[in-house]
């Protein structure tokens, strides 16, 4: 352990508005924490910067999923394990049901809640693909109001966001009009379980006959930031299901990629088996078309 | 196969022996356990691969005088750890020949307070050129160890393999690489450590070897035998990581509670552990093959070398495993093998379950199905073709007398994988799926226990006693860390005393209390310390019987009541045994030549592989292993041992990649070094086959390191069956795979 | 800040109503370990990636190395020390005992947390789910099977034979 507890403030609002005050009288002084699954890991690399934090975990206004006939609202600090025991993410949005079952392990997915995986802007963060084609729009709070963006907005760089230093994350609202699209999402990791990822692809399409007249395409790992691969999507877009189309979208597919080499895997290797990932998803979407 | 002499309790699945306290989760751990007025220690290391060090400089701003600082001015005796050859430091002091060399010792009261007090030291150097890999070793552009680099190299020669490259069949090369491995032990390293003047210097800790650390720091400390001690704590986990290194730690730990006059503890997070401490030694094998047209062998020549890191430690011995297991369980009359353990700036590599062997059968099992493509048969036919038999004699010209049933366990193998039929199958199936699918085969042994004249070296004593609490005792300092020493000695016991398993206690394995009977590695401790507690035993009866204290037929409370008798007249109750060769053990040293072991263990293990073309991953689908290992004395436990080493060794293959930046570990996380997880292990079958040894603790072999030896070969022998492709390489990562694959797709594209 | 500034924290352990001073970014695993001296959940990686100091926190399965003190209050606990006795073993302790489930015994009370966990959600669990209830602790000793065996055995009730 090389973090020192006695260094760090750690207070508890009882109140989301309380916790905004204390945002607002001193921006970027405060680090919010909830489940602590990133920042107490840095704390134990003794990595944690800020000296005072303040505490997220249980607040009510961030908690809880809701649902209109149009909207579905996933509080802030839902965790993982909430979203996939929801019967509406599994009935609607089953791409980010998915992408929580690969969240750490059993006990990561109590604690680890859908904003501290956006906020942390990780671009190998497991959420993200999933709320990229599910095109979730974000909402933040501060003491002075709400605002709303679309989430591909959020991410501007490598691990920056558009929230300002007095602002939380308050709410993910995704439309529930996917329920006939076609989706996909793979993970590929270090390992089946407890693995950080090397690359994943999330998409969501509906074909009219043999044209693509939806596509949404997201990736972790291809970029500095979670994308959607708006160049390989605008490939696929409005064309027919064919040879051609697919052999062309891969080739964008490969040159849109921007991936690095890290400790867990190399720039070649993302891009040929992000490339990889869609074509099996196109090859499914033809298989589906083709049966009927 | 010789039946087994009927037993009560050897052979049965007696329940482990500290088995209530670990579910309870009440065994205590060296970090479970206090001491008053107990202060904590920090280690300051090298930043860099090579240099000498010119200056410390300590920032004022961190109140220096609340800590104890050491260096190696502090050091009473010599600044040496003491193992085979004496050339590692306890702590650098002039100069550093590897990262994370341990330079200075803190302690503080409060544990919070040492990591920034760690950062708080700059130390300045003069860096010098670092040798980095086995190659830049050999080249010797720098002189980094003795006078070439080389800390051990070996000659062997059977035959004459001159002549017969020119009318052989068929010549095959091939070049083989393994890679470092960490331990990855669940408990780090830790020890508490206290002294004072009357009672000297007390160690306990998380190690496998008391005595070997006993020995260290006698002459760190400069101390009596007598006014050292050194007590093992539950241990959580070890695979030969904590068989040399604690010496250090203990070493570390000592200077700091006698500059501190206070208990220190000194415990290692999972970042420091995986940097700093021994790994498994990196390897590359050359192997040249000469074969006749129906596929035997007729001569071998190999070339081994070793990256042992900056000094020498283990890598002598390592290395003479490593040549001995390298022409693999096969007849073949002209050998030569040249083998070196290279020294480079790097964190010296020691012990890890298999020491060696791992490394070169990894090698000889992948060349044979190279050697099976040339001259076109099976890889099952090719071994078979060329298997040791009774009467065969290996590469040191070792006679086998024991029986060697390697073709019942080919056979056996073949028929539990389902092996011809599978691949037929997945021939079929393959073209049509992302997925392919293959199997690989493994043959191999190993030897057990210390090579050639080490046992008579090591002339370890153990036995037993009896308390007067009606308690036989075990005196032995062979330790428990998870393979059942403790549960075996108390089954040899109760078997040879007739009594029960519960009638058996372990003595605390403390080297005040326990004689040396060796250190608990080389699959040793059931074959030869458990001979020793079974002849304990035996001669215990006798002294009672000769002193008619006992009759030849008696109940338990005839034992312990003709114990009592006993204890008046002698004032104790106590038997030990010194251990003897089995006969005609010759092995010269200078020739390599002879009974190289006593005995072997032998197996044949099926891989079976499934490679996704879409990721390039490849994961076991299923294992099966089939082992001769002498007698089973427990079965669950023996189970347990075969399938920790498969995943150990699925690790090795697969997932688990040391990653060196300069020399240094940068992938020293637990996120980052990969093991496999409960999702990632395979079914594992485990078949036994039994030949009693008659000079092992009721006729048992070894078989804890055993296991890590043949999957590695196995799984990458089954993906090139499914994909074609010959990877000599481990670890074998995805990027690998698709790097060769894209490659090999780049090639046909150029061609078409 | 010294120690007399440091608020209470209260929680329950093992049904025992505990009261703690400590720093509120104390991690709960060091409270657990030494001011509770509950040292069954071990340090083994501080990442949350090793699973040796799970507990339950509120019926849910945590890695006590990430829950800062202060997140702990008002919460019930549960470790291994409260599964069961000497005289009266859980039954995953004595299928654990019995198959063979633990070898050195440093993963196992975070094991024995997680399929404690795993049970309580799916009394029967498939082999899968086994697999996935688990895939959060690592044991290099064992290879899992026969940590898979031990929670089918318990599931399954099985009164099972030493010799």
């Amino acid at each position: 352990m090389r973090g020192n507890p006695e260094a760090h403030e750690l207070i508890a609002p009882s109140s989301l508005s309380a916790a905004l005050g204390y945002l607002a009288e001193s921006p970027g002084q405060w680090m919010p924490i909830a489940g602590g699954t990133e920042l107490m890991v840095a704390h134990a690399a003794g990595r944690l910067s800020s000296p005072k934090l303040i505490n997220l975990w249980g607040l009510k206004e961030l908690s809880g999923i809701s649902a209109t006939d149009e909207t579905l609202t996933i509080g802030a600090g839902v965790t993982f394990r909430e979203l996939r025991a929801d019967p509406i993410v599994a009935s609607d949005f089953p791409l980010l049901a998915l992408a929580a079952s690969w969240v750490g392990s059993i006990a990561n997915q109590s604690r680890a809640t859908l904003a501290g995986n956006i906020v942390n802007g990780s671009p190998a963060a497991d959420a993200p693909p999933a709320l990229l084609v599910y095109d979730a729009e974000i909402e933040l709070i501060s003491l002075t109001g709400r605002r709303r963006m679309m989430y591909p907005d959020f991410h501007t760089g490598y691990k920056r966001t558009r929230m300002n230093p007095d602002e939380l994350v308050l709410a993910l609202h995704l439309p529930r009009r996917f329920g006939r699209h076609h989706t996909y999402l793979r993970k590929v990791g270090t390992r089946k379980a407890m693995a950080i990822t090397k690359v994943a692809l999330a998409a969501t399409a509906l074909l009219d006959g043999e044209i693509i007249s939806e596509i949404r395409l997201a990736a972790a790992s291809l970029a500095d930031r979670p994308v959607r691969l708006v160049a390989t999507e605008a490939a696929l877009l409005g064309h027919p299901l064919s040879a051609a189309t697919i052999d062309r979208a891969l080739r964008v597919m490969l040159e849109e990629a921007k991936p690095i080499d890290d400790i867990r895997s190399t720039e070649a290797y993302r891009r040929h088996v992000g490339a990889n990932l869609l074509g099996e998803f196109l090859a499914q979407l033809v298989h589906t078309e083709g049966a009927r | 196969m010789s039946a087994s002499p009927k037993t009560r309790i050897i052979g049965t699945p007696q329940l482990r022996k500290e088995g209530v306290d670990k579910v309870l989760g009440r065994a205590k751990y060296i970090d479970d356990i206090d001491r008053e007025g107990l202060w904590y220690g920090a280690t300051v290391r090298s930043t860099i691969p090579r240099g000498l060090i010119k200056a410390v400089h300590y920032d004022p701003r961190i109140p220096w005088h609340e800590f104890v600082i050491v260096t190696a001015v502090d050091i009473p005796g010599k600044n040496q750890i003491q193992l085979i050859v004496a050339d590692q430091p306890c702590l650098a002091s002039t100069h550093v020949n590897h990262p994370d060399e341990p330079i200075l010792l803190l302690a503080h009261p409060d544990k919070h307070r040492l990591p920034e007090a760690v950062a708080a030291i700059r130390i300045d150097y003069e860096p010098l050129p670092a040798i980095l890999s086995i190659e830049e070793s050999e080249a010797q552009t720098e002189i980094v160890w003795g006078a070439d680099n080389t800390i051990k190299r070996f000659h062997l020669e059977k035959g004459d393999v001159d002549p017969i490259w020119a009318t052989a069949a068929h010549i095959v090369e091939g070049e083989y690489r393994t890679g470092a491995q960490e331990h990855l032990y669940i408990e780090n390293n830790g020890v508490i450590a206290e002294y004072n003047e009357e009672f000297g210097l007390t160690v306990s800790g998380s190690l496998q070897c008391p005595y070997y650390v006993h020995r260290s720091l006698v002459v760190v400390f400069d101390l009596p035998p007598e006014k050292v001690r050194v007590i093992q704590t539950e241990t959580g986990g070890a695979f030969g990581g904590k068989e040399d290194y604690p010496s250090i730690i203990a070493s570390h730990a000592g200077l700091l509670a006698m500059k501190a006059r206070r208990p220190i503890k000194l415990i290692y997070d999972r970042m420091e552990d995986l940097a700093a401490t021994t790994k498994r030694h990196p390897c590359r094998t050359r192997h040249r093959t000469a074969v006749d047209k129906e596929g035997k062998l007729l001569a071998m020549e190999i070339d081994i070398a070793t990256d042992s890191g900056a000094y020498s430690t283990l890598s002598s011995t390592v290395l003479s495993r490593a040549t001995l297991h390298a022409s693999g369980p096969y007849v073949c009359p002209n050998f030569r093998i040249t083998s070196r353990a290279m020294a480079t700036n790097t964190v010296p590599a020691g012990a890890f379950r298999g020491f060696g062997a791992p490394q070169t059968i990894f090698a000889i099992e992948r060349h044979m199905d190279q050697i099976a493509h040339v001259v076109g048969l099976t890889p099952d036919e090719v071994r078979r073709r060329n298997f040791l038999h009774d009467g065969d004699t290996t590469a040191t010209e070792q006679v086998m007398v024991e029986p060697v049933i390697l073709d019942t366990l080919l056979e056996r193998a073949l028929a539990e994988s389902n092996y011809h039929a599978r691949r037929e199958q997945f021939l079929q199936e393959n073209s049509n799926s992302p997925i392919k699918r293959g199997l690989g085969i493994a043959s191999f042994f190993h030897g057990c226990g210390f090579t050639g004249s080490g046992e008579r070296y090591l002339n370890s004593l153990a036995g037993i006693d009896v308390t007067p609490e009606g308690k036989v005792r075990v005196l032995v300092a062979n330790t428990e860390f998870g393979q059942g020493t403790h549960t075996i000695l108390s089954q040899i016991a109760a078997e040879a005393l007739d009594l029960d398993y519960d009638d058996i206690i372990i003595a605390p394995c403390d080297t005040s209390i326990v004689p040396n009977s060796g250190p608990t590695v080389a699959s040793r401790t059931t074959m030869v310390v458990g001979k020793l507690i079974e002849r304990s035993c035996k001669q215990l009866l006798r002294f009672l019987q000769d002193s008619a204290y006992l009759a030849s037929s008696y109940s338990k409370a005839g034992f312990f009541s003709a114990c009592e008798l006993y204890r008046a007249q002698h004032g104790k109750v106590e038997s030990l045994c010194r251990y003897e060769a089995p006969p005609n053990i010759f092995w010269d040293d200078q020739t390599y030549r002879g009974e190289a072991y006593p005995t072997f263990s032998w197996a044949v293990y099926i891989a079976e592989v499934a490679v996704d073309t879409v990721t390039y991953s490849a994961e076991v689908t299923n294992l099966v292993t089939v082992q001769e290992v002498g007698r089973v004395l427990n079965p669950t436990l023996a189970a347990g041992q075969i399938e920790g080493g498969v995943a150990q060794a699925i690790g090795y293959a697969l997932y688990e990649k040391v990653q060196l930046k300069h020399g240094h570990m940068i992938n020293n996380q637990m996120t980052n070094y990969i093991m496999p997880t409960a999702a990632d292990v395979p079914p594992i079958s485990v078949i036994f086959e039994q030949i009693p040894f008659q000079h092992g603790g009721y006729g048992a072999k070894g078989i804890g390191e055993l296991p890590h030896d043949g999957p590695a070969p196995a799984i990458l022998n089954a993906i090139q069956d499914a994909i074609g492709h010959n990877f000599t390489s481990i670890p074998l990562m995805p990027e690998d795979i698709f790097d060769r694959l894209s490659f090999a797709q780049m090639l046909e594209e150029v061609h078409a | 800040m010294t120690q007399a500034a440091w608020p209470t924290i209260d929680f329950t352990v093992n049904s025992n109503s505990v009261s703690v001073a400590v720093p509120p970014m104390k991690r709960l695993l060091n409270v657990l370990r030494e001011d509770l001296r509950l040292t069954g959940a071990k340090e083994g990686c501080g990442e949350g990636e090793c699973g040796s100091c799970s507990i339950r926190m509120n019926g849910q399965l945590v890695n006590s190395c990430l829950v800062p003190a202060l997140q702990a209050a008002g919460t019930t606990i549960e470790t291994v020390e409260g599964l069961g006795t000497r005289a009266d073993l859980h039954p995953l302790q004595k299928a654990f005992l019995e198959c063979g489930g633990a070898q050195c015994g440093i993963c196992t009370p975070g094991m024995l947390m997680a399929a404690t966990h795993l049970l309580a959600q799916t009394p029967n669990p498939t082999f899968e789910e086994i697999r996935e209830g688990l895939a959060g602790n690592l044991c290099r000793c064992t290879g899992f099977i026969k940590i898979f065996d031990s929670v089918i055995a318990a599931a399954q009730g099985a009164e099972l034979h030493a010799r």
